[in-house]
């Protein structure tokens, strides 16, 4: 059976890893490129390249950056951040990318979601979407989770599902940041309503966190976090080993 | 030499790194006479089967192909270039592809259990069956590769080299002689697709 995947979230500004690192066995702890080869090679399901640059110079050294990194990255490459054109896409996938991660760009221009999957296919479209709770709905936010953009989220999540995105990725502003585990209240919501895979965001402390994320949520299809692998909190060797004595199907 | 046959589906730019990860130099060409010249060749393809059926025939590649897998040349099909290296497809409609594995190209749709995901997307378990084929020589009965697709070849069981268990064994890989083809993508499946690229430029 296909087995749950974990995936490390990789914030890059300006050549370099934001929210740093706490690796001692790399020799640049803060590189794109080799971070990525150390996920890549112990055992990483995927990996999400999320590009937080703002100036369009700095949008250059970050395809530069992808390039160097897909060249030795050989496990599936999402690359997001500040995607809003077709040509966005064009340019991610020709450094590399294999899948591209939508998410303000496609609320600024709801056809977006449509327009690649025409032209890449499903599965190169993964939805992204920022959900807070607000007034007891799910709310879609923009600009990184501050801004409520007063649309129903999994109205949302339906509707672009049903224009081609393949995939679609919670994070859930109120977990976030906290690590006090996912919010399986809202991926449950998610997963209800629609048969795409969905990957939870948002709220991983600890191993145990995704442990019962999966068990909660047989239906989720994968967990992405980001500091807790970068600092070395959780280890993805450790995470999987302790997934598989859980009886949750993982690749080691 | 390797040749990646350019036919203009798909991003060949994982497929051209991980060749030269395992220290082969490969070629990615649209050009007859490079094809011709080639040891072995790699037939890639993401998307649509009928789009790039239309774009591997009318650009007279696909003959060329037909040619060389006659002539003994290995070849491997990876993913929508798996598939198109059988008969035909079912997919939107009925299309022909290059017949050099006899079976065709059905909806898996067909054969799982309706409460599964569609696509077949993510990593799977490979499963070899009796015998191992030389293109699984570095491989363990059970090592993962990733895999996305929502179409499954339907051939002799002959044919088939490795399957995948998702509520029924599809065809993962699948061999007629030198002509090969993996469903998922070994690019794309860490160091076991990598072992399964440097098994197949090893020869075959």
């Amino acid at each position: 059976m296909i087995t749950k995947r974990i995936i490390p979230c990789l914030d890059v500004c300006n050549s370099r890893v934001v929210k740093g690192t706490n690796f001692t066995n790399l020799r640049d702890v803060d590189s794109p490129v080799e971070l990525a080869e150390y996920y890549s090679s112990s055992g990483a399901d995927e990996l999400v390249f999320y590009d937080i640059t703002a100036s369009s110079d700095e949008r250059k050294i970050f395809t530069e950056i992808l390039t160097e990194t897909a060249k030795n990255v050989f496990i599936p490459l999402t690359v997001g951040g500040g995607i809003n054109t077709v040509s966005d896409f064009e340019r991610v996938l020709n450094c590399g990318a294999d899948k591209v991660s939508v998410n303000s760009g496609a609320i600024r221009n709801p056809d977006l979601v449509g327009e690649a999957a025409k032209l890449y296919g499903d599965q190169c479209v993964v939805l992204s979407v920022d959900i807070k709770r607000v007034g007891g709905e799910f709310r879609v936010f923009a600009k990184g989770g501050r801004e409520d953009t007063g649309i129903e989220a999994v109205e949302w999540i339906k509707r672009c599902v049903g224009n081609g995105a393949g995939e679609v990725v919670v994070n859930s502003v109120d977990t976030d940041g906290v690590k006090g585990g996912f919010d399986i209240e809202m991926l449950s919501a998610v997963c209800n309503a629609v048969s795409v895979p969905v990957i939870a965001s948002g709220g991983a402390g600890c191993i145990e966190h995704f442990i019962e994320l999966f068990k909660a949520l047989p239906r989720v299809d994968a967990g992405l976090a980001a500091s807790i692998f970068h600092y070395g909190e959780v280890k993805i060797a450790d995470l999987k080993n302790e997934m598989k004595k859980n009886g949750i199907a993982v690749r080691i | 030499m390797i040749c990646i046959v350019d036919y203009g589906v798909g991003n060949l730019f994982s497929l051209k790194s991980s060749f030269l990860k395992i220290g082969y130099e490969v070629k990615v060409t649209s050009d007859r006479e490079e094809i011709e010249a080639a040891k072995r060749i790699i037939l890639p393809g993401v998307g649509a089967f009928a789009d790039a059926q239309k774009k591997l025939f009318s650009s007279g590649l696909g003959g060329v192909i037909a040619k060389e897998a006659e002539k003994g040349t290995p070849i491997l099909g990876i993913c929508l270039g798996m598939q198109l290296l059988f008969e035909r497809s079912h997919e939107y409609g009925l299309h022909r592809g290059l017949g050099l594995i006899p079976g065709e190209i059905c909806p898996i749709s067909d054969v799982i259990s309706p409460d599964l995901k569609i696509p077949h997307m993510g990593w799977n378990a490979l499963c070899f069956g009796s015998e191992k084929h030389p293109l699984f020589k570095y491989l363990t009965e059970g090592d993962h590769v990733y895999f996305v697709h929502s179409y499954f070849a339907k051939t002799d069981e002959k044919n088939i080299i490795a399957k995948a268990e998702y509520s029924y064994p599809l065809t993962a890989a699948v061999a007629n002689n030198n002509v090969m083809g993996c469903q998922f993508h070994p690019e794309k499946s860490g160091e076991a697709g990598l072992k399964i690229l440097k098994a197949f430029c090893e020869g075959i």
